[in-house]
């Protein structure tokens, strides 16, 4: 450590104030932060004595994703074994299946570096660690086939609109990870659009995912039917608990990312209000599409466009189905871009919720809605946080008369 | 009097770099964004609107001390909107296939805010040959945001780069097969209008550093 130490001390002096190499301060100081405390004291408020820094908080983040990352290898090396008809084990799997995301983490990483260092050094501030979750969270949204270029596009894009154009971390508005997603869904949709399953297979191989079964049904019957006799994946409800069906990277496996989000709660980083409101707005329009669907199927409701199979999803096979959990767990409750008070967290998830089954269902053009869901409550979420303080305000001037 | 004196020259090409109508006054978007999908449909565009508004400048402003304050408006609207009619008729004549696809955005010309806003401010209160050039250097700094704004959008996310001509348009390069088959990629998002939004934006941003405006925050 100690010689860890005089590195950062004897390259700290050619980059201080003055010197000729004084632009490149903010990547000294990033990565002297890595190994070890700042010893900055703040000049203004707040003065918060933690340990539990941005950078700590971020890296808790990294932290619950690496399992995702794991099992989103191994997935891709057992669809593309199933597709090729070989037998390849756990390991060989796992190796087969990291081939791919590794190039892709390469690639996001690097784009987002870039960007970020370019405006750290333009605009003299230190480099932020948001980048770093951003960058951890893109891969794993991502087909495990998509070019690399389009990633590097997608990042570049997402950290610049979605975030360094506001400020930088803690004022931007959108998701950085969900805005370079969206921006991938509509700039390349022969790769990304959500009705093609994302597995490595030979060429030309392909089938439908999950959502796009219910939404292009050869003729009507029910999601559960329609899962079960599609005989090219399992789709049944505990094999999509355990994830081995096509999907973006990280998304498939519901386990890990319901420990991901315990380990988030437990570190009280991210809100456990938002994720459990979400789910009852999920729950709760399920339900509803459902009894819509068994009105008009029955014939007491007449209207056009009915009946569609999308409606007759469970709310349990909404939560399993897509990437809804991982979104709602890693996504939306990202503290900079969700709802600060704790009744606006509850209204911000639940609209999550409600919307994502209304994109799903009700437009076939989009099967997968949750992305779109989250950016758009992101737009209103400090407009929820105003109302919920207002509305405070008035109920304790009322009680004051 | 002299026309080319350093204070008309500051009246041409202020509009087009330091108090450019879309980027720093931000007028004139809806056709910025609805006429850029091609970069020669941009061309004409620019084409029109310069032959409208350094016309209308310089009409109005012939007539200025002869309208009345509380119909100028009324005379401001019909002297722009025969011009309109006059380009419009023009383009259905000899070149139909671009009439055809600007549709209604060469009628929509009438709308823009840029030609009422410059004979409102300007034209009414100088002479002609001012007004002539104020005309001039707005039109340009409009034509320059779109033609560029069409550029990338056609290049990126059509795969061509299109020139007018009679017809539909000579397709002055195209991305070749072999980046396609290399695994190249046009990005539709740039066809839709968010994607010109996107670009827009950018454009804003680049120009407002390069003019070094300072909005007040």
């Amino acid at each position: 450590m100690d010689f860890l130490r005089k590195i950062f001390e004897e390259t700290g002096k050619f980059v201080e104030k003055g010197k000729p190499l004084s632009w490149a301060y903010p990547v000294w100081e990033a990565a002297d932060t890595i190994f070890f405390s700042t010893n900055k004291q703040t000049s203004k408020g707040p003065h918060i004595r933690d340990n539990m820094d941005i950078k700590r908080t971020m890296f808790f983040v990294v932290i619950a994703l690496i399992p995702c990352y794991i099992f989103g290898a191994y997935n891709i090396g057992y669809l593309n074994a199933l597709a090729m008809e070989i037998e390849r084990g756990i390991v060989g799997n796992t190796i087969f299946g990291f081939t791919y995301v590794i190039p892709i983490l390469i690639a996001t990483f690097v784009a987002g570096a870039i960007c970020e260092l370019t405006f750290a050094i333009i605009r003299k501030h230190e480099v932020n660690e948001g980048f770093l979750v951003s960058c951890a969270l893109i891969p794993l949204t991502m087909p495990p086939d998509v070019p690399l270029w389009q990633v590097f596009i997608g990042t570049s894009f997402g950290i610049i609109i979605g975030k360094e154009i506001f400020g930088g971390v803690g004022t931007n508005i959108f998701n950085p990870a969900l805005t370079s997603r969206a921006f991938m869904y509509f700039a390349f949709p022969t790769k990304i659009s959500g009705d093609k399953v994302w597995a490595v297979g030979p060429d030309g191989y392909s089938g439908a995912t999950a959502l796009a079964i219910p939404a292009n049904p050869v003729e009507y019957d029910t999601a559960s039917n329609l899962f079960s006799a599609n005989t090219q994946f399992d789709y049944s409800t505990l094999n999509m608990f355990w994830g081995l069906i096509p999907g973006s990277i990280g998304e498939t496996n519901k386990l890990l990312i319901l420990l991901g989000a315990f380990f988030l709660i437990y570190c009280g980083i991210a809100s456990w209000r938002i994720m459990v409101s979400s789910v009852l707005g999920l729950v709760f329009t399920a339900l509803l599409f459902n009894l819509l669907n068994y009105l008009t199927v029955d014939g007491i409701l007449q209207a056009g466009g009915f009946p569609n199979a999308m409606l007759t999803i469970t709310p349990l096979q909404h939560i399993l189905i897509g990437s809804f959990l991982f979104g709602t767990v890693f996504m939306a409750t990202e503290p900079v871009t969700s709802s600060h008070t704790n009744t606006g967290r509850w209204i911000y998830g639940f609209l999550i919720g409600v919307l994502t089954v209304i994109i799903r269902s009700i437009n076939p053009a989009y099967p997968e809605g949750v992305f779109l869901a989250i950016l758009i409550m992101n737009m209103f979420a400090p407009l929820i946080d105003y109302y919920v303080v207002q509305a405070n305000i008035k109920m304790r001037l009322a009680r004051n008369v | 009097m002299e026309l080319f004196n350093s204070e008309s020259k500051k009246i041409v090409s202020d509009p087009i770099n330091v108090n450019n109508p879309i980027s720093l006054q931000v007028l004139g978007i809806c056709s910025a964004l609805a006429v850029t999908i091609r970069l020669d449909q941009a061309i004409i565009m620019t084409l029109a609107v310069v032959f409208v508004l350094c016309s209308s400048n310089v009409i109005l402003s012939l007539i200025r001390n002869y309208i009345p304050t509380r119909v100028r408006i009324v005379i401001m609207l019909s002297v722009i909107a025969s011009l309109v009619s006059v380009v419009d008729e023009l383009l259905k004549a000899y070149l139909y296939d671009m009439s055809k696809q600007l549709s209604v955005f060469v009628g929509l010309i009438i709308t823009n805010c840029i030609i009422m806003g410059r004979a409102e401010a300007f034209a009414l209160k100088h002479g002609p040959s001012k007004a002539f050039l104020d005309g001039l250097g707005n039109s340009m700094g409009y034509g320059l945001i779109i033609i560029v704004v069409s550029f990338f959008r056609e290049l990126f996310g059509a795969g061509t780069i299109t020139l007018p001509d009679g017809g539909a348009g000579y397709v002055l390069w195209r991305i070749p097969e072999s980046w396609y088959a290399a695994g190249y990629e046009n990005i539709g998002l740039l066809v839709l209008s968010p994607g010109a939004f996107i670009i827009l934006g950018l454009v804003i941003w680049i120009q407002r550093e390069f003019a070094g405006v300072e909005e007040d925050a």
